[in-house]
Protein backbone atom coordinates (compact mmCIF):
# COMPACT_ATOMS: atom_id res chain seq x y z
CA UNK A 1 0.00 0.00 0.00
CA UNK A 2 2.75 2.76 0.86
CA UNK A 3 3.36 2.06 -3.29
CA UNK A 4 -0.61 2.68 -3.76
CA UNK A 5 -1.00 3.84 -7.55
CA UNK A 6 -3.67 6.05 -6.58
CA UNK A 7 -1.68 7.82 -3.83
CA UNK A 8 2.23 7.98 -3.86
CA UNK A 9 3.25 11.19 -4.01
CA UNK A 10 5.88 10.38 -2.03
CA UNK A 11 7.56 9.90 -5.77
CA UNK A 12 10.94 10.68 -6.89
CA UNK A 13 11.76 14.26 -8.30
CA UNK A 14 12.34 14.42 -11.80
CA UNK A 15 16.14 16.09 -12.66
CA UNK A 16 15.84 18.54 -14.76
CA UNK A 17 16.10 17.68 -18.85
CA UNK A 18 14.20 15.27 -18.54
CA UNK A 19 13.43 13.34 -21.65
CA UNK A 20 11.10 14.77 -24.24
CA UNK A 21 7.97 12.71 -23.81
CA UNK A 22 7.78 10.79 -27.31
CA UNK A 23 4.95 9.52 -29.05
CA UNK A 24 2.05 11.64 -27.62
CA UNK A 25 0.19 13.44 -30.48
CA UNK A 26 1.42 17.01 -30.75
CA UNK A 27 -1.62 18.84 -29.28
CA UNK A 28 -0.39 17.14 -26.35
CA UNK A 29 2.73 18.55 -26.64
CA UNK A 30 1.90 22.16 -27.05
CA UNK A 31 -0.58 22.11 -24.38
CA UNK A 32 0.19 25.40 -22.41
CA UNK A 33 1.03 23.67 -19.10
CA UNK A 34 3.54 21.31 -20.38
CA UNK A 35 4.85 24.29 -22.32
CA UNK A 36 5.56 26.33 -19.09
CA UNK A 37 7.13 22.87 -17.56
CA UNK A 38 9.04 23.13 -20.23
CA UNK A 39 10.27 26.55 -20.03
CA UNK A 40 10.27 26.49 -16.08
CA UNK A 41 13.34 23.73 -16.71
CA UNK A 42 14.77 25.41 -19.61
CA UNK A 43 18.51 24.90 -19.27
CA UNK A 44 19.43 28.27 -19.97
CA UNK A 45 16.62 29.86 -17.56
CA UNK A 46 18.57 31.69 -14.71
CA UNK A 47 19.08 30.27 -11.71
CA UNK A 48 18.63 32.02 -8.27
CA UNK A 49 22.03 33.06 -8.32
CA UNK A 50 21.36 35.16 -11.19
CA UNK A 51 19.04 36.50 -9.77
CA UNK A 52 21.06 37.15 -6.54
CA UNK A 53 23.59 38.43 -8.36
CA UNK A 54 20.84 41.39 -10.47
CA UNK A 55 18.76 42.15 -7.78
CA UNK A 56 21.08 42.73 -4.68
CA UNK A 57 23.91 44.16 -3.82
CA UNK A 58 26.99 42.76 -1.20
CA UNK A 59 25.35 39.07 -1.48
CA UNK A 60 27.40 37.23 1.63
CA UNK A 61 26.75 33.70 1.58
CA UNK A 62 26.40 31.88 4.63
CA UNK A 63 27.40 28.46 4.95
CA UNK A 64 26.33 25.27 6.90
CA UNK A 65 23.09 23.83 9.24
CA UNK A 66 25.28 23.69 12.71
CA UNK A 67 24.66 20.14 13.15
CA UNK A 68 25.94 17.97 9.75
CA UNK A 69 27.06 20.05 6.72
CA UNK A 70 26.35 22.36 3.93
CA UNK A 71 24.11 21.33 2.16
CA UNK A 72 25.26 22.61 -1.64
CA UNK A 73 21.43 22.55 -3.48
CA UNK A 74 20.49 25.31 -0.61
CA UNK A 75 22.08 28.59 -0.55
CA UNK A 76 21.60 31.46 1.93
CA UNK A 77 23.28 34.41 2.99
CA UNK A 78 22.99 38.75 3.78
CA UNK A 79 22.44 40.95 0.77
CA UNK A 80 21.10 44.67 0.52
CA UNK A 81 17.62 45.24 -1.67
CA UNK A 82 17.57 48.70 -2.76
CA UNK A 83 19.70 49.52 0.41
CA UNK A 84 18.01 47.45 2.82
CA UNK A 85 19.29 44.36 4.76
CA UNK A 86 17.40 41.29 3.78
CA UNK A 87 18.59 37.55 4.61
CA UNK A 88 18.46 35.57 1.28
CA UNK A 89 17.66 31.52 0.98
CA UNK A 90 16.98 29.86 -2.10
CA UNK A 91 17.71 26.80 -4.51
CA UNK A 92 20.39 26.36 -6.91
CA UNK A 93 20.25 23.66 -9.44
CA UNK A 94 23.64 24.36 -11.38
CA UNK A 95 24.64 25.04 -14.96
CA UNK A 96 26.80 22.83 -16.20
CA UNK A 97 27.38 19.03 -15.83
CA UNK A 98 29.78 19.61 -12.69
CA UNK A 99 28.14 22.55 -11.14
CA UNK A 100 24.68 20.43 -11.72
CA UNK A 101 26.56 17.28 -9.80
CA UNK A 102 28.08 19.71 -7.22
CA UNK A 103 24.58 21.02 -6.53
CA UNK A 104 23.08 17.92 -6.32
CA UNK A 105 20.90 18.85 -9.67
CA UNK A 106 18.96 21.73 -6.98
CA UNK A 107 17.86 18.68 -4.74
CA UNK A 108 18.01 19.61 -1.00
CA UNK A 109 19.36 17.33 1.85
CA UNK A 110 18.13 17.62 5.40
CA UNK A 111 20.78 19.76 5.64
CA UNK A 112 19.86 22.20 3.35
CA UNK A 113 16.34 22.83 5.11
CA UNK A 114 17.90 23.20 8.41
CA UNK A 115 20.62 25.59 7.36
CA UNK A 116 17.54 27.82 5.65
CA UNK A 117 15.95 27.81 8.51
CA UNK A 118 18.94 28.63 10.91
CA UNK A 119 19.21 31.56 8.64
CA UNK A 120 15.98 32.31 8.41
CA UNK A 121 15.76 32.78 12.30
CA UNK A 122 19.06 34.62 12.83
CA UNK A 123 16.84 37.44 9.89
CA UNK A 124 14.41 37.10 12.64
CA UNK A 125 15.99 37.83 15.48
CA UNK A 126 17.53 41.21 13.83
CA UNK A 127 14.03 41.73 12.13
CA UNK A 128 15.80 41.39 8.53
CA UNK A 129 12.79 40.33 5.87
CA UNK A 130 13.71 37.02 4.36
CA UNK A 131 13.54 36.53 0.55
CA UNK A 132 12.68 32.67 -0.53
CA UNK A 133 13.78 31.74 -3.93
CA UNK A 134 12.31 28.51 -4.84
CA UNK A 135 13.77 26.24 -7.56
CA UNK A 136 13.94 22.60 -7.15
CA UNK A 137 12.56 19.14 -8.23
CA UNK A 138 11.76 18.19 -4.75
CA UNK A 139 13.99 17.49 -1.58
CA UNK A 140 16.23 14.43 -2.55
CA UNK A 141 14.75 11.05 -2.25
CA UNK A 142 17.99 9.08 -0.89
CA UNK A 143 19.33 6.97 1.57
CA UNK A 144 21.43 9.42 3.44
CA UNK A 145 18.66 12.11 3.61
CA UNK A 146 16.49 9.32 5.17
CA UNK A 147 18.82 8.74 7.63
CA UNK A 148 18.71 12.17 8.80
CA UNK A 149 15.42 13.04 8.72
CA UNK A 150 14.48 14.49 5.40
CA UNK A 151 10.59 14.23 6.42
CA UNK A 152 11.56 16.08 9.67
CA UNK A 153 13.63 18.77 8.06
CA UNK A 154 10.39 19.60 6.02
CA UNK A 155 7.91 19.14 8.76
CA UNK A 156 10.26 21.08 10.79
CA UNK A 157 10.91 24.55 8.44
CA UNK A 158 6.83 23.97 7.50
CA UNK A 159 6.29 25.08 11.19
CA UNK A 160 9.22 27.00 11.98
CA UNK A 161 8.68 29.65 9.27
CA UNK A 162 5.00 29.95 10.77
CA UNK A 163 6.55 31.29 13.63
CA UNK A 164 8.51 33.91 11.92
CA UNK A 165 8.31 37.49 13.39
CA UNK A 166 10.21 38.71 10.33
CA UNK A 167 8.59 39.50 6.32
CA UNK A 168 9.18 36.87 4.63
CA UNK A 169 8.24 36.40 0.61
CA UNK A 170 9.12 33.89 -1.92
CA UNK A 171 9.22 33.65 -5.14
CA UNK A 172 8.86 29.98 -7.23
CA UNK A 173 11.65 30.92 -10.25
CA UNK A 174 11.46 27.64 -11.57
CA UNK A 175 10.39 24.40 -9.99
CA UNK A 176 8.14 24.08 -7.21
CA UNK A 177 8.53 20.10 -6.66
CA UNK A 178 6.20 19.51 -3.60
CA UNK A 179 7.18 19.35 -0.15
CA UNK A 180 11.22 19.90 -0.89
CA UNK A 181 9.69 23.24 -2.33
CA UNK A 182 7.19 24.47 0.27
CA UNK A 183 9.84 24.17 2.90
CA UNK A 184 11.16 27.81 1.67
CA UNK A 185 7.63 28.67 0.80
CA UNK A 186 5.64 29.40 4.19
CA UNK A 187 5.65 32.97 2.98
CA UNK A 188 3.26 36.42 3.97
CA UNK A 189 3.59 36.93 -0.01
CA UNK A 190 3.85 33.70 -2.32
CA UNK A 191 4.89 34.49 -6.34
CA UNK A 192 5.39 32.41 -8.89
CA UNK A 193 7.58 33.56 -12.18
CA UNK A 194 4.86 33.33 -15.37
CA UNK A 195 6.67 29.90 -16.47
CA UNK A 196 7.80 28.39 -13.18
CA UNK A 197 5.33 25.54 -11.87
CA UNK A 198 4.46 24.41 -8.23
CA UNK A 199 2.98 20.58 -7.50
CA UNK A 200 2.17 18.19 -5.60
CA UNK A 201 3.72 15.77 -7.80
CA UNK A 202 5.90 15.77 -11.24
CA UNK A 203 3.99 15.28 -14.14
CA UNK A 204 6.27 12.76 -14.90
CA UNK A 205 5.26 10.64 -11.75
CA UNK A 206 1.91 11.85 -11.72
CA UNK A 207 1.63 10.16 -15.27
CA UNK A 208 3.68 7.27 -14.62
CA UNK A 209 0.72 6.18 -11.51
CA UNK A 210 -1.92 7.14 -13.88
CA UNK A 211 -1.20 5.92 -17.24
CA UNK A 212 2.01 3.59 -16.09
CA UNK A 213 3.65 6.25 -19.18
CA UNK A 214 5.62 8.77 -17.66
CA UNK A 215 5.32 10.08 -21.25
CA UNK A 216 1.91 11.40 -20.75
CA UNK A 217 3.18 14.45 -18.38
CA UNK A 218 1.70 16.79 -20.98
CA UNK A 219 -1.47 15.56 -19.64
CA UNK A 220 -1.06 15.47 -16.36
CA UNK A 221 0.74 18.93 -15.90
CA UNK A 222 -2.56 19.58 -17.79
CA UNK A 223 -4.73 18.10 -14.91
CA UNK A 224 -3.06 18.83 -12.10
CA UNK A 225 -2.89 22.38 -12.51
CA UNK A 226 0.56 22.97 -11.55
CA UNK A 227 0.64 27.05 -13.82
CA UNK A 228 1.12 30.27 -12.19
CA UNK A 229 -2.23 31.12 -13.66
CA UNK A 230 -3.42 27.73 -12.22
CA UNK A 231 -2.29 28.41 -8.59
CA UNK A 232 -3.53 32.60 -9.13
CA UNK A 233 -7.08 31.24 -9.66
CA UNK A 234 -7.05 28.81 -6.32
CA UNK A 235 -5.61 31.39 -4.38
CA UNK A 236 -2.79 29.43 -3.79
CA UNK A 237 -0.47 32.50 -4.86
CA UNK A 238 -0.44 36.03 -4.53
CA UNK A 239 1.04 37.07 -7.63
CA UNK A 240 2.91 36.30 -10.83
CA UNK A 241 6.04 37.71 -11.78
CA UNK A 242 5.73 38.52 -15.81
CA UNK A 243 8.35 37.04 -17.53
CA UNK A 244 10.31 38.92 -21.38
CA UNK A 245 8.60 37.16 -23.93
CA UNK A 246 9.33 33.40 -24.83
CA UNK A 247 10.52 33.13 -21.16
CA UNK A 248 13.29 34.48 -19.17
CA UNK A 249 15.71 32.29 -20.46
CA UNK A 250 15.66 35.28 -23.41
CA UNK A 251 16.40 37.85 -21.51
CA UNK A 252 17.70 37.29 -17.38
CA UNK A 253 17.86 40.86 -16.56
CA UNK A 254 14.74 41.89 -18.02
CA UNK A 255 13.43 38.71 -15.67
CA UNK A 256 15.61 40.58 -12.77
CA UNK A 257 14.00 43.66 -13.58
CA UNK A 258 10.30 42.04 -12.56
CA UNK A 259 11.56 39.94 -9.79
CA UNK A 260 12.98 43.45 -8.29
CA UNK A 261 9.55 45.23 -8.67
CA UNK A 262 7.28 42.44 -6.99
CA UNK A 263 9.53 42.45 -4.19
CA UNK A 264 9.97 46.26 -3.78
CA UNK A 265 5.89 45.89 -3.97
CA UNK A 266 5.62 43.31 -1.31
CA UNK A 267 8.13 44.56 1.08
CA UNK A 268 5.97 47.69 0.97
CA UNK A 269 2.76 45.92 1.57
CA UNK A 270 4.05 44.05 4.93
CA UNK A 271 5.76 47.19 5.92
CA UNK A 272 3.32 48.45 8.44
CA UNK A 273 2.85 45.60 10.09
CA UNK A 274 4.53 44.84 13.44
CA UNK A 275 5.83 40.78 14.81
CA UNK A 276 2.13 39.96 15.48
CA UNK A 277 0.67 41.15 12.64
CA UNK A 278 3.50 39.28 10.53
CA UNK A 279 2.69 35.70 11.90
CA UNK A 280 -1.16 36.51 12.06
CA UNK A 281 -1.39 37.56 8.57
CA UNK A 282 1.01 34.55 7.43
CA UNK A 283 -1.19 32.10 9.63
CA UNK A 284 -4.58 33.87 8.08
CA UNK A 285 -2.87 33.35 4.64
CA UNK A 286 -2.51 29.63 4.97
CA UNK A 287 -5.28 28.75 7.21
CA UNK A 288 -7.68 29.85 4.28
CA UNK A 289 -6.05 27.48 1.76
CA UNK A 290 -7.15 25.20 0.14
CA UNK A 291 -11.00 25.59 1.09
CA UNK A 292 -12.45 23.12 -1.08
CA UNK A 293 -15.05 21.00 0.62
CA UNK A 294 -18.20 21.54 1.47
CA UNK A 295 -20.24 20.95 4.80
CA UNK A 296 -22.88 18.32 4.64
CA UNK A 297 -25.19 17.99 7.75
CA UNK A 298 -25.45 14.59 8.88
CA UNK B 1 -14.08 -7.52 22.64
CA UNK B 2 -15.17 -4.27 22.16
CA UNK B 3 -13.09 -2.08 20.59
CA UNK B 4 -13.20 -4.42 17.42
CA UNK B 5 -17.18 -5.20 17.16
CA UNK B 6 -18.67 -3.17 14.12
CA UNK B 7 -21.14 -1.86 13.71
CA UNK B 8 -20.68 -0.24 10.28
CA UNK B 9 -20.52 -3.26 7.81
CA UNK B 10 -17.28 -4.41 7.23
CA UNK B 11 -14.80 -2.43 4.43
CA UNK B 12 -12.90 -5.60 4.21
CA UNK B 13 -15.59 -7.01 1.90
CA UNK B 14 -14.41 -4.32 -0.97
CA UNK B 15 -11.99 -5.76 -3.03
CA UNK B 16 -10.20 -2.96 -3.79
CA UNK B 17 -6.89 -2.29 -1.62
CA UNK B 18 -8.25 -5.38 -0.10
CA UNK B 19 -5.53 -7.82 -0.16
CA UNK B 20 -3.22 -6.58 2.62
CA UNK B 21 -6.16 -6.12 4.98
CA UNK B 22 -6.82 -8.91 7.33
CA UNK B 23 -9.57 -10.92 6.40
CA UNK B 24 -12.52 -11.08 8.96
CA UNK B 25 -13.73 -14.41 8.01
CA UNK B 26 -13.24 -17.83 9.32
CA UNK B 27 -12.11 -18.82 12.20
CA UNK B 28 -8.23 -19.07 12.00
CA UNK B 29 -5.96 -16.35 10.36
CA UNK B 30 -2.81 -16.96 9.19
CA UNK B 31 -0.28 -14.43 9.95
CA UNK B 32 1.49 -12.58 7.05
CA UNK B 33 4.78 -12.46 8.31
CA UNK B 34 5.44 -15.89 10.29
CA UNK B 35 2.73 -17.58 8.75
CA UNK B 36 1.46 -19.12 11.86
CA UNK B 37 -2.74 -19.79 11.86
CA UNK B 38 -3.92 -18.03 15.05
CA UNK B 39 -6.89 -18.49 16.27
CA UNK B 40 -9.49 -14.99 15.37
CA UNK B 41 -10.59 -14.43 18.42
CA UNK B 42 -7.10 -14.80 20.22
CA UNK B 43 -5.47 -12.01 17.42
CA UNK B 44 -8.49 -9.93 18.22
CA UNK B 45 -8.17 -10.09 21.68
CA UNK B 46 -4.19 -9.29 20.95
CA UNK B 47 -5.26 -6.14 18.79
CA UNK B 48 -4.30 -7.94 15.76
CA UNK B 49 -0.64 -8.19 17.15
CA UNK B 50 0.75 -11.87 16.08
CA UNK B 51 1.09 -13.65 18.92
CA UNK B 52 3.74 -15.93 17.65
CA UNK B 53 5.92 -13.12 16.18
CA UNK B 54 4.57 -9.78 17.81
CA UNK B 55 4.17 -8.68 13.88
CA UNK B 56 1.09 -6.05 13.61
CA UNK B 57 -1.17 -5.98 11.33
CA UNK B 58 -2.54 -3.77 10.13
CA UNK B 59 -5.85 -2.42 11.55
CA UNK B 60 -8.32 0.52 10.32
CA UNK B 61 -8.80 3.70 11.97
CA UNK B 62 -12.56 2.79 14.03
CA UNK B 63 -10.63 0.01 15.01
CA UNK B 64 -8.12 1.96 16.25
CA UNK B 65 -10.36 4.70 18.11
CA UNK B 66 -12.47 1.71 19.86
CA UNK B 67 -9.31 0.63 20.88
CA UNK B 68 -7.71 3.56 22.67
CA UNK B 69 -10.51 5.21 23.98
CA UNK B 70 -12.29 4.15 26.93
CA UNK B 71 -14.94 1.44 26.33
CA UNK B 72 -14.29 1.83 23.00
CA UNK B 73 -16.74 4.76 22.85
CA UNK B 74 -15.60 8.67 21.40
CA UNK B 75 -17.79 11.55 19.46
CA UNK B 76 -17.01 12.34 16.16
CA UNK B 77 -16.23 15.80 14.51
CA UNK B 78 -16.55 17.42 11.43
CA UNK B 79 -17.78 14.08 9.58
CA UNK B 80 -19.70 16.16 7.51
CA UNK B 81 -16.99 17.53 5.39
CA UNK B 82 -16.59 16.23 1.94
CA UNK B 83 -14.31 17.46 -0.59
CA UNK B 84 -16.07 19.18 -3.96
CA UNK B 85 -13.05 17.62 -6.26
CA UNK B 86 -11.56 21.63 -6.55
CA UNK B 87 -9.65 20.78 -9.82
CA UNK B 88 -12.31 18.18 -11.87
CA UNK B 89 -9.21 15.86 -11.93
CA UNK B 90 -9.45 12.62 -13.72
CA UNK B 91 -7.58 9.75 -13.33
CA UNK B 92 -8.02 6.04 -14.41
CA UNK B 93 -11.42 7.18 -13.34
CA UNK B 94 -13.07 10.65 -11.81
CA UNK B 95 -11.62 11.72 -9.20
CA UNK B 96 -15.48 12.24 -7.62
CA UNK B 97 -16.44 8.93 -8.68
CA UNK B 98 -13.81 7.23 -6.90
CA UNK B 99 -14.66 9.52 -3.84
CA UNK B 100 -18.01 8.28 -3.92
CA UNK B 101 -16.91 4.42 -4.28
CA UNK B 102 -14.60 5.07 -1.26
CA UNK B 103 -17.29 6.55 0.65
CA UNK B 104 -19.41 3.82 0.67
CA UNK B 105 -16.75 1.09 0.56
CA UNK B 106 -15.47 2.44 3.73
CA UNK B 107 -18.41 4.18 5.46
CA UNK B 108 -16.24 7.03 6.25
CA UNK B 109 -16.39 10.75 4.30
CA UNK B 110 -12.77 11.15 3.74
CA UNK B 111 -9.64 9.41 4.68
CA UNK B 112 -9.46 10.51 8.48
CA UNK B 113 -11.53 10.56 11.90
CA UNK B 114 -11.48 12.74 13.69
CA UNK B 115 -12.51 12.32 17.79
CA UNK B 116 -13.13 13.18 20.78
CA UNK B 117 -13.43 11.03 24.29
CA UNK B 118 -12.10 9.92 27.70
CA UNK B 119 -8.44 7.71 27.41
CA UNK B 120 -8.44 6.66 30.94
CA UNK B 121 -10.71 8.87 31.98
CA UNK B 122 -8.98 11.45 30.44
CA UNK B 123 -11.13 13.81 27.70
CA UNK B 124 -8.73 13.97 24.69
CA UNK B 125 -8.89 14.30 21.06
CA UNK B 126 -7.40 11.79 18.71
CA UNK B 127 -7.37 11.47 15.00
CA UNK B 128 -7.56 8.24 13.17
CA UNK B 129 -6.14 8.42 9.35
CA UNK B 130 -7.68 5.29 7.02
CA UNK B 131 -5.49 3.66 5.23
CA UNK B 132 -8.02 2.28 2.99
CA UNK B 133 -9.71 5.62 2.02
CA UNK B 134 -7.60 6.55 -1.21
CA UNK B 135 -4.39 5.17 0.50
CA UNK B 136 -5.10 7.88 3.80
CA UNK B 137 -3.93 10.77 1.54
CA UNK B 138 -4.28 13.98 2.63
CA UNK B 139 -6.60 16.67 0.56
CA UNK B 140 -8.55 19.61 1.83
CA UNK B 141 -10.40 17.42 3.93
CA UNK B 142 -8.23 15.93 5.99
CA UNK B 143 -6.15 18.82 6.42
CA UNK B 144 -9.63 20.89 7.48
CA UNK B 145 -10.35 18.37 9.65
CA UNK B 146 -6.83 17.64 11.48
CA UNK B 147 -6.89 21.97 11.69
CA UNK B 148 -9.95 22.36 13.08
CA UNK B 149 -9.25 19.33 15.50
CA UNK B 150 -6.18 21.42 16.54
CA UNK B 151 -8.04 24.51 16.94
CA UNK B 152 -10.34 22.56 19.13
CA UNK B 153 -7.33 21.28 21.44
CA UNK B 154 -6.14 24.78 22.13
CA UNK B 155 -9.54 26.31 23.06
CA UNK B 156 -10.78 23.28 25.20
CA UNK B 157 -7.14 22.32 26.01
CA UNK B 158 -6.99 18.92 25.71
CA UNK B 159 -4.13 17.09 24.38
CA UNK B 160 -4.18 15.76 20.70
CA UNK B 161 -2.69 12.52 19.77
CA UNK B 162 -2.81 11.73 15.55
CA UNK B 163 -2.12 7.89 14.82
CA UNK B 164 -0.87 8.30 11.08
CA UNK B 165 -1.55 5.51 8.09
CA UNK B 166 -1.12 7.45 4.82
CA UNK B 167 0.85 7.54 1.66
CA UNK B 168 1.13 11.18 1.53
CA UNK B 169 -0.71 14.09 0.13
CA UNK B 170 -3.35 13.68 -2.40
CA UNK B 171 -2.77 13.66 -5.91
CA UNK B 172 -6.22 14.51 -6.89
CA UNK B 173 -6.27 17.75 -5.49
CA UNK B 174 -3.26 18.81 -6.48
CA UNK B 175 -1.35 21.68 -4.57
CA UNK B 176 -4.07 21.93 -2.37
CA UNK B 177 -3.51 18.71 -1.11
CA UNK B 178 0.37 20.49 -1.05
CA UNK B 179 -1.01 23.42 0.69
CA UNK B 180 -2.13 21.32 3.66
CA UNK B 181 0.33 20.51 5.13
CA UNK B 182 2.00 24.14 5.80
CA UNK B 183 -1.61 25.02 6.95
CA UNK B 184 -1.58 21.97 9.87
CA UNK B 185 1.91 22.14 10.32
CA UNK B 186 0.79 26.53 11.15
CA UNK B 187 -1.55 25.30 13.53
CA UNK B 188 0.91 23.11 14.80
CA UNK B 189 2.97 26.09 15.98
CA UNK B 190 -0.01 27.17 17.77
CA UNK B 191 -0.48 24.44 19.52
CA UNK B 192 3.01 24.51 20.94
CA UNK B 193 2.89 28.13 21.76
CA UNK B 194 -0.26 26.89 23.60
CA UNK B 195 1.86 24.27 25.06
CA UNK B 196 -0.83 21.93 24.77
CA UNK B 197 0.11 17.93 24.40
CA UNK B 198 0.49 16.42 20.71
CA UNK B 199 1.52 12.93 20.46
CA UNK B 200 1.87 11.55 16.99
CA UNK B 201 1.85 7.64 16.41
CA UNK B 202 2.90 6.35 13.10
CA UNK B 203 1.89 3.38 11.85
CA UNK B 204 2.31 1.10 8.50
CA UNK B 205 2.62 2.66 6.20
CA UNK B 206 3.39 6.69 7.12
CA UNK B 207 5.19 8.38 4.19
CA UNK B 208 5.31 11.19 2.39
CA UNK B 209 3.64 14.63 3.05
CA UNK B 210 2.13 13.08 5.99
CA UNK B 211 5.26 12.53 7.65
CA UNK B 212 6.81 15.63 6.22
CA UNK B 213 4.34 17.66 8.11
CA UNK B 214 2.51 16.98 11.34
CA UNK B 215 3.41 13.52 11.90
CA UNK B 216 6.86 14.33 12.58
CA UNK B 217 5.57 17.44 14.81
CA UNK B 218 4.60 15.51 17.96
CA UNK B 219 5.78 16.38 21.85
CA UNK B 220 6.21 12.73 21.17
CA UNK B 221 6.85 10.97 18.43
CA UNK B 222 6.32 7.32 18.35
CA UNK B 223 6.02 4.26 15.74
CA UNK B 224 4.56 1.22 15.95
CA UNK B 225 7.16 -2.03 15.19
CA UNK B 226 8.20 -2.51 12.08
CA UNK B 227 6.08 0.55 10.55
CA UNK B 228 7.20 1.86 7.68
CA UNK B 229 8.25 5.63 7.96
CA UNK B 230 9.63 8.22 5.58
CA UNK B 231 9.64 10.97 2.84
CA UNK B 232 9.98 9.49 -0.14
CA UNK B 233 8.67 5.99 -0.56
CA UNK B 234 11.27 2.91 -1.02
CA UNK B 235 10.04 1.99 -4.53
CA UNK B 236 11.60 5.72 -5.63
CA UNK B 237 14.69 5.37 -3.97
CA UNK B 238 15.28 2.23 -5.05
CA UNK B 239 14.90 3.39 -8.66
CA UNK B 240 17.42 6.67 -7.48
CA UNK B 241 20.41 4.83 -6.50
CA UNK B 242 19.24 1.77 -8.82
CA UNK B 243 20.21 -0.85 -6.00
CA UNK B 244 18.08 -2.73 -3.34
CA UNK B 245 17.42 -1.44 0.35
CA UNK B 246 18.64 -3.24 3.39
CA UNK B 247 16.37 -5.04 5.40
CA UNK B 248 14.68 -2.93 8.35
CA UNK B 249 15.33 0.23 6.04
CA UNK B 250 12.74 3.13 6.83
CA UNK B 251 11.05 1.10 9.60
CA UNK B 252 10.27 2.06 13.19
CA UNK B 253 13.33 0.43 14.53
CA UNK B 254 15.36 1.90 11.93
CA UNK B 255 14.16 5.81 12.88
CA UNK B 256 14.83 5.24 16.18
CA UNK B 257 18.25 4.13 16.20
CA UNK B 258 18.85 7.18 13.75
CA UNK B 259 17.04 9.91 16.44
CA UNK B 260 13.65 10.77 14.76
CA UNK B 261 11.45 8.59 16.99
CA UNK B 262 11.18 8.89 21.01
CA UNK B 263 10.04 5.32 21.31
CA UNK B 264 8.47 2.09 19.40
CA UNK B 265 5.27 1.04 20.96
CA UNK B 266 3.73 -1.99 20.68
CA UNK B 267 0.01 -1.46 20.15
CA UNK B 268 -1.17 -3.88 23.29
CA UNK B 269 1.25 -1.00 25.11
CA UNK B 270 -0.09 2.00 23.13
CA UNK B 271 -2.89 3.21 25.15
CA UNK B 272 -1.03 3.27 28.88
CA UNK B 273 2.04 5.01 27.28
CA UNK B 274 -0.09 7.92 25.92
CA UNK B 275 -1.92 7.83 29.20
CA UNK B 276 1.54 8.13 31.21
CA UNK B 277 2.60 10.57 28.03
CA UNK B 278 0.03 12.90 28.67
CA UNK B 279 -0.28 12.52 32.54
CA UNK B 280 3.61 13.74 32.06
CA UNK B 281 2.82 16.35 29.76
CA UNK B 282 -0.38 18.02 30.84
CA UNK B 283 -0.87 16.99 34.77
ZN1 LIG C 1 3.38 -13.87 13.16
Amino acid sequence: MPDDPIVATNDAPVPDEAPAPTGAPPEVLTNPSWQRVQLARHPKRPQALDYIERVFTGFEELHGDRFYGDDKATIGGFAYFEGRPVMVVAQQKGKDTKAKLFRNFGMPKPEGYRKAIRLMRLADKFGRPVISLIDTAGAFPGVDAEERGQAEAVAYNLREMSRLGCPVIAVVIGEGGSGGALALGVANRVYMLENAYYSVISPESCAAIIWRDSGKAPLAAEALKMTAQDLLGLKIIDGIVKEPAEGAQNDHDAAASALRETLKNALAELAPLDRQGLISDRYEKFRRMGNFFREETL
Amino acid sequence: MAWFTRQKPSVEDTPADAEKSVRTEGLWQKCEKCSQPIWRKTLEENLLVCTNCGHHFRIDATARLRMLFDEGKYEEHDAGLVSNDPLGFVDSRRYHERLDSMRSATNLPDAVISATGLLNGRRVHICALELKFIGGSMGAVVGEKITRAIERCITERIPLVIVSASGGARMQEGAISLMQLAKISAALMKLDEARVPYISVMTDPTTGGVTASFAMLGDMNVGEPGALIGFAGPRVIEQTIRQKLPEGFQRSEFLLDHGFLDAVVKRTELKNFLDRSIRFLAD
